[in-house]
This record gives C-alpha cells, structure tokens and sequence, in this order.
C-alpha cells in the first residue's frame, strides 16, 4: 500500500531502526511498510498513526481512492 | 538484524528438544539391540524419539502464537505453508513411485527431515517474492 511513512519519518530525523523501536517491531518491518510490500494490519496502522499524530488516511493512501482518481 | 523474543525461546526450546531426541534415540536403539522390550513397551520404547520431534513442530506453533512482530510472523507462516506444500507433494509421488516399484521405500520418519528442507525453499520463495528471506 502506498505511504508517506518514509516522508513523516525523515521529518523528524528518524531512521527506520527508531521507527521500530517506537512501534516496537523488528526494522524489516518498517522497511517492508514503507516499500508498500507489506500492509499493516488494522491495529499496527493505528500505532502508527497515533505516533505521528495525524490520521490513518493522511499516511496510508487508499488503494480504491487511489484507482478512482485514475479513473 | 535483532532476534525476537519469541525466536531466542523457540530456539531455545530446539536445544532442549534436540538433546531429548538424541537421549531417547539412543535408549530405544539400545534397548532394541538388546532386547530390553517386548509386548506394548517395546511400541512405546519405538514412539519416544519421535516425541521431541513433534514437539519441534509444536514449538514453531509456539513461536508463531508468541511473535508479536505481524511482518515476521507472516513470513514464517509463509515458509511453513511452503515446507507443508514441499514435504505434502514430496511424499504422494514417492507413494506412487514406491508404489509401482520405481524407487526404493524410505522411512516416513523423513518426511520430518523433508519439512525441515522445506522451511528452508520457504525463505528462498520469501527472498524472491516478497524480498525478504526473514530471520530464519
């Protein structure tokens, strides 16, 4: 799934090893959810949200919205 | 890259199940050499060593309940799909090999071994479709 988890990361200096640290799951993780290989499941999306403060769709793009607007 | 938890006790728990498996292989091939068993001990004295072996596959179950890391744990459940897939075809053709006399009878008990190479064609079908082997 698309994101701006590397974006909202490297705002805040963060490397992918802090980011897992935070959420505490492994660093292959992180980068596997910022490559878009790996979809989080729903409670690990709302940690994630949680941690950068802004809701799941501001970091998490729509796979439906995102093939209507291709539409 | 950091070991869990979870896989630091499911490794843990091989060590230990591994020494049993040697401990008890031996008195059972002692005790057969010589012997030592007959009527229903000598079935029970023939199952022990493949008592830890089944607690080997117990403690992947372990393993997978007790891993908190989602992604981690999707990859294992991944490879242990694969090796259960490899060790399942792997036998019904030698069944049916066997079976018309074209290759010699194997043990089942290496259908344990087979699952075992089996998790290891599951990491390689990680690297290559997911791009990730895991921590295995």
């Amino acid at each position: 799934m698309e994101n701006r988890l590397r974006l909202l990361r490297a705002e805040r200096n963060w490397s992918q090893q802090d980011l897992a640290e935070r959420l505490e799951v492994s660093r292959q993780s992180v980068n596997a959810i910022e490559t878009g290989k790996y979809d989080p499941s729903l409670p690990l999306a709302f940690r994630i949200a949680e941690l950068f403060e802004a809701p799941i769709e501001e970091i998490f793009v729509s796979p439906s919205r995102r093939s209507s607007k291709a539409i | 890259m950091r070991k869990s938890v979870a896989w630091k006790r499911y490794n843990q728990r091989l060590i230990w199940l591994s020494l049993a498996y040697a401990v008890l292989l031996i008195i059972a091939v002692y005790g057969f050499k010589h012997r030592l068993f007959g009527g229903p001990a000598s079935y029970i004295a023939a199952v022990l060593p493949a008592l830890p072996i089944i607690g080997m596959f117990a403690a992947m179950g372990r393993y997978l309940v007790e891993e908190t890391d989602e992604y981690v744990r999707m990859l294992m459940v991944r490879q242990t799909l694969w090796a259960s897939g490899f060790t399942l075809s792997l036998a019904t053709i030698w069944g049916f090999l066997d079976n018309f006399d074209l290759v010699g009878h194997i043990d089942g008990y290496w259908v344990m071994v087979a699952w075992w190479f089996g998790l290891a064609i599951g990491g390689l079908a990680n690297k290559y479709t997911v791009g990730d082997g895991g921590g295995c």
